[in-house]
């Protein structure tokens, strides 16, 4: 084997070490930077669960409803609005910027939830 | 479970009187009802199974009968009713079963569950067995993903921003208000600024004996903001009706029937025509109760309200579909 190949062997192993150091626990969260992953809001009994959710940029989250009273899912300063939500209906959102993004029920406003993306 | 009634009155109903500058809980609960008669600005209120101690003046018929519906959910099919289209013509019924026939029919709103036009059309048809007029205002459920568009459509063409406005009847002055549009994250329902200006120049030129009843979805009281039960700017809104005599101010949305009284100012919400919701921070949380199917229609139902002119008297009086 050349050795220029040898240098881009090593090359990729430091570059694999680097990303588990760097990303620590949350390999899960380095991973969404190429497969997407997936989170999910529970709506139980007019309350959002849980009602604060920290995710990685690039998350999909999605809210299913299940009460028997239709819900709606807005977030404050109206990045994302759901249709209204009957029972067991979803509503899914990429989030692809970090940031605190509040949302609330705007049939019920007392129910309000937040999305932590880092 | 649903608790006997008479556990829950805060209120002794038989009393003679009620203090009008104290803050007088007096709740009937679902399941019972209670006839109110405002006189002089003073209310009475009796229970429904006493209503015999009534003198035949209160219970006679008056100048202007009509009958409060809400909340019809036209459209929801969940264990809590499975049947509210079966419910409404049972309300229906009651309604023409009345001895004094009423002249018109208010809907507080959440005509229907999801705001499709066919739970509208099925609510206006079984309505229409009434053969009556109905001024209606929209509840939450009424104006989903389209902001009210479809309902104002339907039911405020003659209406004035999000679709409030006001009528004379015999000279009671009725206003339907608007309380479910725009709300915001952590808020109750909201009148707004627009509304709330035309509300005080709708009143301005009225004498302060004109009796005024007031209809809208949500409560204008704080019945439980922990459950969004209230609206944030209902304050403002009866400073502007501080000045009349007799104010009553018709609402729906809890599912239940309660009442109370501030000075001239009478609140009474209606029980819903579709499933009862639970008492007040008695539940987790305010959604439909599942009670035993044959107890459903005792805790369904309509009120029906009486003015009697010359007595400044408004009679309410709330009665199950059973």
């Amino acid at each position: 084997m050349s050795r220029s190949v040898w240098l881009l062997v090593w090359m990729a192993l430091g570059i694999a070490a680097a990303v588990v150091l760097v990303s620590g626990p949350r390999t899960v969260a380095a991973g969404a930077q190429t497969q997407s992953s997936m989170a999910e809001v529970k709506i139980d009994n007019f309350s959002f669960g849980p009602a604060t959710l920290t995710v990685a940029a690039g998350t999909t989250v999605t809210w299913t409803n299940r009460d028997d009273i239709p819900h709606t899912v807005v977030s404050d300063d109206k990045a994302f609005k759901s249709k209204v939500l009957d029972t067991d209906e979803k509503f899914s959102f990429t989030f692809t910027k970090p940031g605190t993004y509040g949302y609330f029920c705007s049939i019920h406003p007392k129910m309000t939830g937040k999305v932590l993306v880092q | 479970m649903i608790k006997k009634v008479t556990d829950e009155i805060l209120h002794d109903h038989n009393a003679d009187g009620i203090d009008r500058r104290g803050f007088l809980k007096c709740m009937a609960w679902a399941g019972t009802g209670a006839l109110c008669v405002m006189q002089g600005g003073v209310l009475k209120s009796y229970s429904l199974s006493r209503l015999s101690d009534l003198g035949p003046s209160a219970a006679a018929a008056g100048e202007l009968s009509f009958v409060q519906v809400s909340d019809s959910h036209m459209g929801f099919n969940k264990p809590a009713n499975p049947d509210v289209a079966g419910t409404l013509k049972a309300a229906v019924d009651k309604i023409n079963g009345l001895s004094n026939a009423p002249e018109f029919l208010l809907h507080t709103g959440d005509i229907s569950h999801l705001s499709k036009p066919e739970e509208f059309d099925t609510v206006d048809q079984i309505l229409k067995g009434t053969g009556k007029e109905v001024f209606f205002v929209p509840g939450e459920h009424d104006v989903l993903n389209d902001d009210g568009a479809q309902f104002r459509e339907r039911y405020g063409k003659a209406a004035k921003g999000s679709g409030w406005y006001s009528f004379e009847k015999k000279g009671v002055h009725f206003i339907g208000l608007v309380n479910v549009m725009n709300l915001k994250a952590g808020g109750l329902g909201t009148l707004g600024h627009e509304q709330l200006e035309w509300l005080e120049d709708d009143v301005k030129h009225l004498k302060h004996s004109t009796p005024i009843v007031v209809f809208a979805h949500i409560p204008l009281w704080s019945v439980y903001p922990e459950w969004g039960w209230g609206t944030d700017d209902s304050a403002q809104a009866l400073a502007y009706l501080k000045k009349f005599g007799s104010v009553t101010v018709l609402n729906g949305h809890i599912h239940q029937t309660m009442q109370k009284v501030e000075g001239s100012i009478t609140f009474h919400t209606a029980a819903s025509t579709a499933f009862p919701q639970p008492q007040p921070g008695k539940a987790d949380s305010p959604g439909p109760m599942k009670v035993p199917a044959e107890q459903l229609r005792s805790i369904l139902g309509i009120t029906d309200v009486n003015y009697l002119r010359g007595q400044q008297a408004l009679a309410v009086v709330d009665s199950s579909l059973a």
